[in-house]
Parts: structure tokens; sequence; C-alpha cells
């Protein structure tokens, strides 16, 4: 690419034509002021911060977000006239501006106030009366306080450029206008706390962290998400024992700089309903009473004594990390058990081959795709950023998209191909419309939501998918278009360390079954929340559940042991690309709970049967040394083509998108009262739309 | 400055449709733009709207005059498929689009700088008197609103006022009045100079370019 030479400050950079002189300063180190411009939103040059003096060209200050470099341009960043303009410019920022930072929640961390720090002046010349401008009503999540609102657009841009929600938009003009949404609609897009982030004033905040602190008396700790499998990198704010807030933190190829609505504000549920002590049943009355970790240990050593390996049972649920899948699978082992089983939502596939459950093109590689097939998903609900990478590959380079399987709002325009395995055969033939550009594409990528395998008929499924792929010729020598898009952060994980059904061994609907019929007789569940425990767990079996929250399965249990949530313990997570991260402690659990694999070290001693690692590093050592894929960390290890699946007749009912409300898909979510609001307030306005549509 | 945008007023009518003749408008309009670029005719399109519903409130009793309801603009938003709040950017933006109810006759008088050194406060002035009303008020009758705008661009023959379509210049307090009363009884009046001044030129005739005055037939 062609590249221009230019000089600022007395610096010469060489950079690509087309570059801003905003971002060639940024690349030189020089900070230029700015609120518009935002280097993933489109350019509107309208706060007119970032002046610089650009020498030979117009005898005035030019918008260095807006000017492209240009060949033996002379720029200045800090020239008498550049300070000049930019105190007239802060001047009028502040003019309408209320100053009231001291019950500001964006205090601390306000680019205004920075920013006026560098060129505000100490006093106002301003007589007259200061505008004032009515709040929106944005839903449960974002408080709004429009007077503080500077008129730089990122909200309305980022609503339609990132998010395809187009529902804020500047209204009216010159000292009248203000932003506003339409027919004062909440803002339904499931990224909207992104707009707090890039809101560089006080005018969007948090609602549910509005007053709860300042930013430096929060301890910053960088973690990794679980609310969704493509595990956003965050950052987990804390103040004593509480989350206060969770934000984004970049990863380019991941998250960018976004999360989604879930991640950011369940972290409410992290106090409530919480699992503090351990619990035991009691045999006479028949309730769970408060008990001792060493009572629950007993009675659990009590319960499975004399019982044989098959007859006992492990399942992991949608939270849980690496560790103690592998802590519990070596425990079941050691007992000599081959029940075991990580896909809680009643999945079938064949997980023997990698490629056939990983999001193999990775979440970066939507960005090179150039036709996307999403076959049983709706990947707004299952995996925003994944949709919003998708959003923004129709948005800036027009890929056509296709669906398979139900409709549904994702915003953006898409081709409703059908909706069951049929349909699918019907497009590997077809040779028109979509069909013809998903078959002329480089770089094709066929999305399959988790969901898909849900059914009797999954291991079919997943066959006839791998014929498609190479019929559809996804698979090419450097690019593998087939992916499977997971939901829950844990299940990759025990893919890989082969937390499925071993040699003879039952699988997850066999298990429930079997504790019906009374082959298995003991369950060891962690976190597993997403079924109904109570009516599908039989009455005879003993369960043992490992866990957070008091939700489902804890009712069931017979010995509740209390476990940590993801803020709270260091935990190894792999994404639905197969992408190694490492989760840090940021709280301290409640009460008496523990970090999860511990629990299983204890009890493993007691029942006889002690776990080889006495510390994190050597359990984690321990995983190294045996599965391959957790040597690299944070890239995914690509996964060879592979036949997968079993033959089969796929069945023509019609793929059912598994999430159902997008709010409260986890334990964590469902005790957090803000995730019950949103789901109240979003769910039944969609629920209206929908009866106003038929 | 017009009325704002109020969503839910009660004044706001459930539905819009374009009348027939003015549907082949809208296509044509659309056809004026490249495939896919259908947006750009979102001014064109507001402008319609507003002036079909002009010409039914010319009709009516009490009468009114062109705005743009909000069931309008979501019409357009769906007829060239773009987002409603989009619409609404346009329609607040240009003082040319009345997104409240006007009068039949909506007086725009111009106050900015070169209309007020020529008297437009008295033109303003003499408005209020007449008909008895304020800026951005409607008379009872809904024959007139005034308000106030910037520059119109008549700036030789101020002071001046846009009524609808026309233009009406070098006003006085007495012509201004006189002007209302003949639109009142429904008459059309005169429309440019008040004083006799042909187009802009010195009310004495042209200074300049007299050759080609006469041959475009204004003196």
């Amino acid at each position: 690419m062609a590249t221009v030479k230019l000089t600022i400050n007395d610096m010469e950079i060489e950079v690509e034509r087309g570059t801003s002189i905003l971002q060639a300063a940024q690349q030189l180190g020089i900070e230029v002021p700015h609120f518009c411009y935002h280097e993933r939103l489109t350019v509107p040059a309208n706060c007119r911060m970032c002046l610089v003096e650009v020498e030979g060209g117009p005898p005035k200050p030019a918008a260095s977000c807006a000017m492209a470099c240009g060949d033996g341009m002379v720029v200045k960043t800090d020239s008498p006239m550049v300070k000049k303009a930019r105190k007239g410019v802060m001047e009028m920022l502040l003019i309408n501006h209320p100053l009231d930072c001291p019950i500001c929640d964006q205090g601390g961390e306000c680019d205004l106030q920075d920013q006026a720090m560098g060129y505000g002046f100490d006093r106002s010349r301003f007589q007259e009366n200061k505008r004032a401008v009515p709040n929106k009503e944005l839903g449960p999540l974002i408080k709004t306080i429009m007077t503080r609102c500077i008129n730089c657009t990122r909200c309305v841009r980022f609503a339609e450029e990132v998010a395809g929600t187009p529902v804020l938009g500047q209204l009216n003009r010159g000292e009248d206008a203000e932003i506003g949404t339409f027919i004062d609609q909440l803002v339904q897009t499931e990224l909207s706390g992104n707009l707090i982030d890039i809101c560089p004033v006080g005018a969007l905040t948090s609602k549910p962290y509005a007053f709860k602190a300042r930013p430096w008396e929060l301890t910053k700790t960088e973690s990794i998400d679980v609310h969704d499998a493509i595990g956003s990198n965050i950052r987990v704010d804390v103040k004593g024992r509480e989350v206060l807030r969770i934000l984004p933190r970049l990863h380019e190829d991941v998250n960018e700089e976004w999360i989604s609505d879930r991640t950011r504000f369940a972290y409410d549920g992290l106090n409530d309903g919480r699992l503090d002590r351990p619990y035991v049943r009691d045999d006479k009355s028949g309730k769970l009473v408060e008990a001792t970790w060493d009572q629950a240990f007993a009675k659990i050593a009590e319960k499975l004594d004399g019982l044989k390996g098959e007859e006992i049972a492990g399942l992991v649920g949608d939270l849980t990390e690496v560790e103690s899948i592998v802590a519990l699978k070596d425990l079941l082992e050691k007992f000599g058990s081959p029940n075991m089983d990580c896909r809680t939502d009643g999945a079938r596939f064949d997980p023997s081959e990698r490629a056939g459950y990983l999001f193999n093109s990775t979440i970066a590689g939507i960005d090179e795709a150039d036709a996307i097939l999403l076959i049983g998903t709706n990947p707004r609900h299952e995996a925003t950023l994944v949709n919003a990478r998708i959003r923004r590959a129709q948005f800036e380079r027009r890929v056509k998209v296709g669906v398979i399987g139900e409709q549904a709002d994702l915003a953006y325009k898409y081709e409703h191909l059908g909706d069951s395995t049929a349909d699918l055969e019907t497009f590997v033939k077809a040779r028109s419309g979509f069909a013809k550009i998903f078959k002329d594409a480089e770089k094709p990528m066929i999305i399959v939501g988790s969901g898909v395998f849900e059914r009797e008929d999954g291991e079919a499924i997943h066959f006839a998918l791998q014929a498609a792929a190479e019929k559809l010729k996804v698979i090419k020598d450097d690019w593998n278009g087939f992916n499977i898009l997971h939901r829950a952060a844990s299940r990759v994980g025990a893919l890989e360390v082969g937390f499925v059904p071993q040699a003879g061994g039952k699988d997850f609907n066999g298990i429930l079954e079997g504790t019906r019929d009374g082959s298995i007789k003991a369950l060891y569940m962690i976190g597993a929340d997403e079924f109904d425990a109570r009516s599908q767990i039989g009455n005879q079996a003993f369960v043992i559940y490992q866990g957070h929250h008091g939700d489902h399965a804890a009712a069931r249990a017979d010995v509740i042991l209390p476990g940590c949530a993801y803020t709270e313990k260091d935990a190894i997570y792999i994404n639905t690309e197969g992408r190694v991260q490492y989760a840090k402690r940021a709280a301290s659990p409640p009460g008496d709970a523990r970090t999860d694999w511990t629990i299983l070290r204890a009890l493993s001693e007691k029942l006889g049967q002690t776990l080889p690692y006495d510390s994190q590093m050597q359990l984690r050592n321990h995983i190294f040394e045996t599965y391959p894929t957790f040597a690299v960390d944070d890239t995914p290890i690509k996964a060879s083509w592979a036949k997968f699946g079993s033959k089969g007749a796929a069945g023509k009912q019609p793929f059912v998108n598994p999430v159902r409300n997008y709010y409260l898909t986890n334990a964590i979510c469902r005790a957090s009262a803000t995730m019950q609001a949103c789901s109240r307030e979003f769910a039944t306005q969609a629920n209206e739309y929908l009866e106003a549509a038929e | 400055m017009k009325k704002p945008f109020e969503l839910h007023a009660d004044y706001q009518p459930e539905s819009f449709e374009f009348t027939k003749a003015n549907k082949k408008q809208v296509e044509k309009l659309i056809a004026l733009y490249p495939k896919g670029k259908q947006q750009s005719a979102v001014m064109p399109l507001l402008d319609l709207a507003q002036r079909q519903v002009g010409e039914e409130g010319a009709k009516a009793e009490p009468a009114y005059g062109g705005w743009i309801p909000r069931a309008a603009m979501d019409h357009i938003a769906e007829v060239l498929d773009m987002p409603e709040i989009k619409v609404y950017e346009v329609a607040t933006f240009y003082s040319m689009y009345n997104t409240a109810p006007v009068g039949k006759y909506l007086v725009q008088l111009c106050t900015t700088t070169p209309c007020w050194l020529c008297g437009s406060d008295d033109v303003v002035n003499a408005c209020k008197d007449h008909l008895g009303i304020g800026l951005n008020e409607t008379t009872k009758d809904g024959l007139f609103t005034l308000m106030e705008v910037e520059c119109l661009g008549a700036c030789v023959n101020a002071p001046m006022v846009q009524i609808n379509d026309d233009y009406y210049e070098d006003l006085t307090s007495d012509s201004m009045k006189e002007l209302l009363d003949v639109l009142a009884e429904g008459l059309k009046p005169k429309i440019g100079s008040q004083k006799g001044r042909k187009a802009s030129m010195a009310i004495t005739g042209p200074t300049s370019l007299e050759k080609e005055a006469k041959k475009a037939g204004i003196v």
C-alpha cells in the first residue's frame, strides 16, 4: 500500500495513505485531545477538539481526525494557534455543560474533565442561562443525564454501526440539538452497556453502578468472562468483597473493546442466592441442613462406600473451569466410572474430533469471511460479539449472510433458506442466489449453533453437517470455514479434556435415565444448573452438588458443597475457538465456600482416592502434560479436518434456537436483579412486538 | 424557531397514506436516485407529505397548513427502508419542515441583521397586533401562524417575510397589515416587493446591466 511521509512536531513519520493526522500523531505517541473521534466508529469531526495546525494549508486550524495525511505535510499539535483554538473549543463545550462533577459518576474517568484540566479556563465568561435537556428513558441499564451531553454523537454511531440497532439520533439543531431515541423506545440491544464506555462525559452512565464508588477506590483485576462461550476479556472492579462493575478489556481477536450486557451487568447476581456453607440432606426430615465440611464429606464417603464404578456418574455445568473438570474426571477415573458428560444441554454430537466442535475459523476469521451461513443459531443471543462481527462484515464489506433455522432479528439483513436439515441438503445442491455466492466465495463460513444437536438425531445431524461442509468446500488449504458456536464457557474446555462418556459410559441423557432406573446410584454435579434437576433426576440417586448458586440443581442435591464463582478463582477457560485464557481471582468467595478444585482434592483424600496434586501449579502442570492443547496460551491451536458424526437419518423437524431469554441463561443471571429487570422490560417488549407482528 | 417535535401529542394522527397521485410522485422521486440509495429521496418525500397535508388543510374547517405528522415520517421511513430516527433527524433539523400543526398561512418573519436594520421589528409588531397572537402561535380560525426565522436570503429587499411558498419584500408596518387582510379574505396578494421594486434592482430602475434587464423584459 502506498505510504506518505509527513512531519508532526518536527518528527518525521511514514504512514499508509488514508491515515488521519490524529492517527499518525498517536503512532508517534503524541496525544491529541478528542471527544467525537473513536477508532472503531466513523468520523464525524463535530467536536472540534482535535484541532491542529497544518503549515502551508489554509491559515486556520484543521480537525486532525478527519484530515488525511498528505505527502510533505508539516503539522504542529502544540503551537500557540493550536492551544488557543482548543481553549476556544473547550470554552464552548463548557458553556452548556453543568460542571456537576462532584455528583457525576463519570468523575475521575471523564474525558471532558481530563481535557478541561489541559485546555479549560479557570472561570466562565458566560453570563446567560445554561440550557437544560430532558433526560431520556433508556431502560434498566443506562442512566441518562442529557444536560451533560456534548453532542459528540458517539452513541448514535455506535448504535447504528456496531450494534446495528439505529434507535438513537440527533434531533433539532443549533442550541436545541439533543440526542434522542424514537418512540421513547428502550435501547434494545445486547450491546447497550458499551454506550456507557464510549460516552466521553457523564451523560450515559451505568444505572446499577450509580453512586456506588469512585474509580480510584476500586481494585481492578483483569479476567475472563463466562456468560457466553467467546471468553470476553474483562476487568473486574471490586470494592471490599463486592464486585461493583465489569468493564471490557481490549482483545482484538475476541471481543475487541466491547462486551455484551449480560457480561457487564449480571455481576449483582454474584452477591445474591449464593451457597456459602455446606448442606447435607437430613435422612429423617428430608430437608437440607447446614453442615460442616467434615460432615458433608463423611456423608459422601458413607454413600459412595461399596458402589461400583459404573454406578457413579459426573456432570459439569456451563460455568465450570478446566481445573475442576480435570479433577472430577481424575476422581471418577479412580473410581473406575466411565459415566461423565459436560453436555448438560442434552446435545448429542461426536466429540472425538476437535474440528467437529471448535469454532475453526476463529472469531477474527469473520473479518476475512466473504459469505456466511448460519445454521440453527441466533448469534445475537448466543454470542453477541460474534454477531457484532458479522454485522460489521456486512456493514463494511457487504458480506452476504444466509440463515437455515429459526428467523430472528439479527440486526442485519440475511436470506432465510429454510429451517431443517432437508433445507441444508437443498442448499448444498442449489446453484443460484445465495448458494451461488456461497460456493463462489473464497472464504465461506458455516456457523452452526450448538442448539442443533440438542435432539435425538444430534449425531446424525453432526454427520450431515460434516458432509455438507465438504460438499460446500468450506475447508481449504489455509481456511477452515466449519464452526460450532457454543454457548457455555466451560464446554470446549470440558471437551478438550475429554469429559465425555468413556468407553461403555453413559452420556448426559443416559445418566439421567440411569438415576431413574437405578443403574446410577450416585451423581456428582459441578454447577450443572441448566436442566430441571428435580424432575429429571431419579428419587433414589444420591446427588452431590458443587457450585456457587442455589439454583435448580442445588434444590435436588443431597449434599451441597459451596464453590466459587468465576470472579473468585484463578481458573483456565477455553472459548469456543479453543483459545486458552486465564481468569483471575478478583474477590473472595462468601462464607465457607472454597475454590472448586480444592474441594475435589480434599474430598478425594476422605474417599481414600487422593488426587496427585496439592497446589494449583501442580494441577496445571498435570493438565499441560496430559492435554497438549493447553500448552499454548491465548492462541487457538488449529484442528485438522476429519470425519466425525455418525451416519444416520437426520430428522426433518426444524431447528430451534436454544436461547429463549437472553438475560437469564445461567445461575448468576437468574440471581441478578438487574438481569431480572431487563428480562421483564425487554422480553415483554419483544413479546408485544411479536404479537403485533402476528 | 419552529415548535418542537412531540411524538405523542394529541394532534398526531394515527396513520398517514400518500394520495394516489402522490404515490406516483413518490416513485418518480425515488427513481431520481441510484438504486440502493433511495434514502436520498427523504427530503423531497417529506416535502411532498407536508404539501399533501397542506392541501387537505386548505379545505378543512378550521383550516390548517402543511405539516408532517409523525405517522407520515414513519411511513416515509418504511417506503425508503431507513430507520425512523433518521427521518426524524432530517425533519427536525430543517426549518422548512413543520413537525407540529401550523396555520393555513405560515408567516415566517425574518429578523436577521439586514431585515432588523431595515425595520423588521415594526413588521413583527404589526403582525402581532393585527392578528392578536405572539410568535409560534396560531390564530383561532386556523389561518395564520407566526414564526421567527433566520435569514432567507432576500436581504436586498429587507425587511421581508415568507408566507407559505412566496416571499413578500420591502415591507412596512402598514403594508404588512394589508397583506394579512388580503390573505384573510382568501385573495392572492402581489408577490415580491410591496413598494413596486422590480426584482432586486434599485427602486428607480436598473443602475447597471441596463441592456440585459431590458432584454430579460424586467424593465
